[in-house]
């Protein structure tokens, strides 16, 4: 096997690839060329780093160090100081939030060094398209440890014992799933691994099919193989057709290996996957409903009063786990159980629902600096995965709730900012684990305007079938517009916490059980923000089109430019003299505000100033320097 | 569900469970509703039909069940998907049922409020006023299904649900495929399909129809798409459909005292 002085390894995940991380490779490979390095330097495309926010990325091996934001006329300078004359470009690295000396290597940064990885175990580290990467990084060994020195109850055995809980939402212990799957009658049965990832701002499942579909394939294998399966389906989402086409590409590879199809490794265990695509509906990630999608119906969900274990696809016992968790089967294979344990919360030895074990992939999104992927042990407290992993809140603002779980999950306050994140702490909390997506928000946003955007998202998607869900959100959704134009009441409060309660207790399925904790947890943790609107028609957060208004004050510098920009005419003044808005004429669309180029205009609400310049000349010291 | 079905035709195995603190006896397979109706004890449905699959969508039919091993742990289920177990103890009238059921009136007469059906029934749980939005140009489509299924059970397969969510309704999106039939509307709990019949014509879902009329007494009997669909589907020949029911009844009644008409 051929070996390299130096592999260059550009990060080909969707976000780095959306921003032409591809015109890098192409630039890379032609300068390489022309330079005669191709037998010393090799250019890889690995799988999402996790740092997308900071993309395209760049890593140079077995240095380790990172450049991040390439553009291909980087690369000239950058091939020729750091591959020909030995010196890394200090210019193109990443630089911590106010500071000033930048970082080199990768496992110095906050953001990766802080990190455990277990299902993101490879990533950046192959080729997502090569097997052999894979196989080189122990890949398939799992698979055939189990295939050749354990029965599928051991197999079992050990998943319990390592109490891997569903990283899907609901958090069920896998080995139980499995094993009352195992106990079920009917013939054949199923394995189905759930990629319809819906929820706003997570992408944790994209990226790792994206970055390592075969850690996904291998889970599922030693699945089917414990609970006696020959046939598996994964449901992919259409929006991800960079996953669905690594996927494929992993299947054929697998069969060509022998590693997939009949007769496995000459062990007589037959298994393979076909790919099912989603249309995209938020609510086919809901196990019934994924079913009744997979079987080419509408994908509606049902009652589970008899568990899809039982009664699944075609009626026909299945497992469902998320690619999460199928990811993290053949390290806990490898690895132990006892290892797995070793990491996480809680005491498991009696039952699983005992603690959280293992580690978590989250997406970092929102109003923080490090945007992002990142695996983190259970138990790591939000206040550490927010500003040391995450890097804290931009323009040196303040931070004001976490919105975990998606649509279903809750937002946690600042004061709980210690929490432990596990599935118990999360719960306590009033909020939910889910698949794993975080939306971080500073003093700017409006947590009733928030929980609107929850509602609003949750009456796009969904199904419509029963009454409460359909119905709850419609009037849910009207009410919290009503406070938002300042014409709410107390009273209206009382109806939102009364539907809200016939929602979690009457509806079908998760989605309509869970579709107003967005309002709940809001309610529960920011109401007197709720009370500013309805009683005094005032938003704290300055974000309200209805509540507020725009004035410029003395700062002025006369520049003209909101004035220019005004597409109402609302703005007059004359050149280096002190502009005044005209409110009859004001739409309050927020121009001016977003082109003052030294912030000379505050946000007045309840006839009050929630915004003033003062609060942001930390951040426009900081965007000169940069 | 062909296991509950399978059950249900061999041996039935009983079953002993309380509802409302009467202990009653029914048999494996069943559903909550189902048990509770044989021993008339009423239990609200909207979109519940006996020969229907039940999809639990109107959510009125919910009960508070607990197992005799843990009675305190109640919990909310459709009792029109519900199935019957030993020692069961349901309660079709908790104030927590009562509760919910009042609020899923609620934002039903929000959404139909025209249907004096759904204005009965909110009536009958204490609906007031409220002070809910009530939907701009609203028909009295409460989304329940029926007819779709019932289309489908007639093997028509013509309505079907469109879109999602707040959006969602019914149509036909394949004309052709419509037989007239009448099914959907006359099945429909809120009356929410509008057809007539005038001049040997009936008009439903946008289609008109001529009706045929029964070659003895001239009575409208069906549309023509329709009785080729139910002679073609039973393999009975389509004579026998051209007659109107009192015809038949009649050369019935004849044929059993050995007359031929």
């Amino acid at each position: 096997m051929k070996t390299y002085r130096a592999n260059v390894m550009i990060c080909a995940g969707t976000a780095c690839v959306s921003n032409h991380s591809l015109d890098v490779r192409k630039a890379f490979e032609e300068e390489i060329k022309k330079r005669d390095l191709e037998d010393e330097v090799q250019v890889v495309t690995t799988g999402c780093n996790g740092f997308c926010g900071a993309g395209p990325i760049v890593v140079i091996q077995p240095d380790g160090i990172f450049y991040q934001f390439l553009k291909p006329k980087d690369v000239p300078y950058l091939v020729e100081e750091h591959l020909l004359k030995g010196r890394p470009v200090k210019k193109l690295m990443y630089v911590p939030p106010d500071e000033e000396v930048p970082i080199p290597k990768m496992y110095d940064i906050n953001f990766f060094s802080g990190q455990m990885l277990v299902a993101l175990r490879n990533r950046g580290m192959i080729d997502p398209e090569k097997i052999d990467d894979y196989i080189a990084r122990d890949g398939y060994s799992a698979l055939v440890k189990v295939l050749t020195t354990k029965t599928p109850d051991e197999v079992i055995e050990e998943i319990k014992a390592s109490a891997l809980r569903g990283r899907g939402g609901g958090g069920f212990p896998a080995g139980i799933k499995w094993e009352t799957c195992k106990k079920a009658k009917g013939e054949p049965k199923y394995v189905i691994c759930n990629a319809d990832e819906g929820d706003p701002g997570a992408f944790m499942d994209r990226s790792i099919i994206e970055g390592d579909p075969h850690s996904v394939l291998e889970g599922m294998a030693i699945g089917a193989y414990a609970i006696g399966v020959s046939q598996g389906y994964i449901y992919v989402r259409m929006e991800y057709p960079l996953a669905i086409e690594r996927f494929k590409i992993a299947l054929k590879q697998a069969r060509e290996y022998g590693l997939l199809g009949k007769n496995i490794l000459d062990t007589g265990f037959d298994f393979d996957v076909d790919i099912r695509r989603g249309a995209g509906a938020f609510v086919c990630g809901e196990s019934t409903a994924l079913m009744a999608s997979v079987e080419g119906r509408i994908g509606e969900p049902r009652a589970k009063y008899i568990h899809t274990v039982e009664h699944g696809l075609w009626n026909r016992p299945t497992c469902l786990n998320n690619v999460e968790t199928w990811a993290n089967v053949p390290v806990i294979i490898l690895q132990g159980a006892e290892w797995f344990t070793s990491i996480g919360t809680g005491d498991v030895s009696e039952n699983p629902w005992g603690g959280s074990k293992g580690t978590k992939v989250f997406s970092l999104a929102g109003k923080i600096n490090n945007t992002g992927l990142v695996e983190v042990p259970m138990g790591i407290t939000l206040r550490k995965l927010v500003y040391d992993v995450g890097g804290g809140i931009p323009k040196g603002r303040k931070f004001k709730a976490v919105q975990t779980g998606g649509p279903s999950g809750g937002f946690i306050p600042e004061e709980l900012l210690d929490l432990q994140v596990d599935f118990e702490q999360l719960d306590a909390a009033g909020s939910i684990m889910g698949s794993g997506g975080m939306v971080i928000m500073d003093e700017s946003n409006c947590m009733v305007s928030m929980a609107l955007y929850f509602i609003e998202f949750l009456v796009g998607e969904s199904c419509g079938k029963c009454t409460p869900c359909r119905e709850g959100l419609r009037q849910l959704r009207y009410f919290l517009k009503k406070i938002i134009n300042g014409e709410g009441t107390v009273e209206d409060l009382e109806e939102i916490e009364i539907i809200s309660e016939t929602m979690q207790n009457a509806s079908l399925c998760g989605l309509g059980k869970s579709a107003p904790n967005p309002v709940l947890s809001t309610l529960k943790y920011f109401r007197d923000e709720y009370i500013a609107h309805i009683e005094q028609k005032k938003c704290p957060a300055g974000s309200c089109r209805a509540l507020i208004k725009y004035e410029i004050n003395e700062s002025c510098i006369g520049c003209l430019l909101c004035k220019k920009q005004c597409p109402e005419n609302a703005i007059s003044g004359e050149s280096k003299k002190l502009h005044i808005i005209d409110q009859d004429k004001c739409t309050n669309c927020g121009v001016c505000f977003s082109v003052c180029p030294v912030d000379s205009i505050d946000i007045i609400s309840g006839g009050e100033i929630v915004y003033h310049h003062e609060a942001l000349e930390v951040e426009n010291d900081k965007e000169t320097s940069v | 569900m062909t296991e509950v079905n399978a059950a249900r035709d061999t041996k039935p195995e009983t079953v002993q469970m309380t509802i409302n603190g009467n202990s009653i006896e029914t048999e494996k397979g069943k559903t909550v509703l189902e048990a509770a109706r044989e021993n008339d004890i009423e239990i609200p449905t909207l979109c519940y039909h006996p020969g229907l699959e039940s999809i639990g969508a109107c959510r009125l039919c919910l009960v508070e069940v607990a197992k005799s091993s843990r009675p305190g742990r109640k919990r909310l289920v459709t009792s029109c998907l519900f199935p019957v177990e030993n020692g069961l103890i349901v309660d079709t009238q908790s104030n927590v049922v009562r509760q919910h059921r009042k609020i899923v009136l609620k934002l039903l007469i929000a959404r139909v409020p025209d249907s004096d059906v759904i204005r009965r029934l909110a009536d009958e749980y204490g609906v007031q006023e409220s002070r809910y939005v009530e939907r701009e140009d609203a028909d009295k489509c409460i989304m329940c299904g029926t007819c779709v299924r019932v289309c489908n059970a007639m093997g028509a397969n013509a309505l079907v649900t469109l879109s999602h969510g707040l959006d969602k309704y019914v149509d036909v999106p394949n004309k052709n495929a419509c037989i007239g039939c009448l099914a959907c509307a006359l099945n429909c709990p809120t009356n929410a399909i509008p057809f007539e019949e005038t001049d040997g014509k009936r008009r439903i879902w946008g289609k008109e129809f001529d009706l045929v009329r029964c070659w003895a007494s001239g009575e409208p009997i069906g549309t023509l798409e329709q009785i080729w669909h139910f002679a073609k589907r039973s393999d009975i020949p389509i004579e026998s459909f051209l007659k109107s029911d009192k015809v038949r009844e009649r050369e019935d009644a004849a044929e059993s005292v050995g007359v031929k008409l």
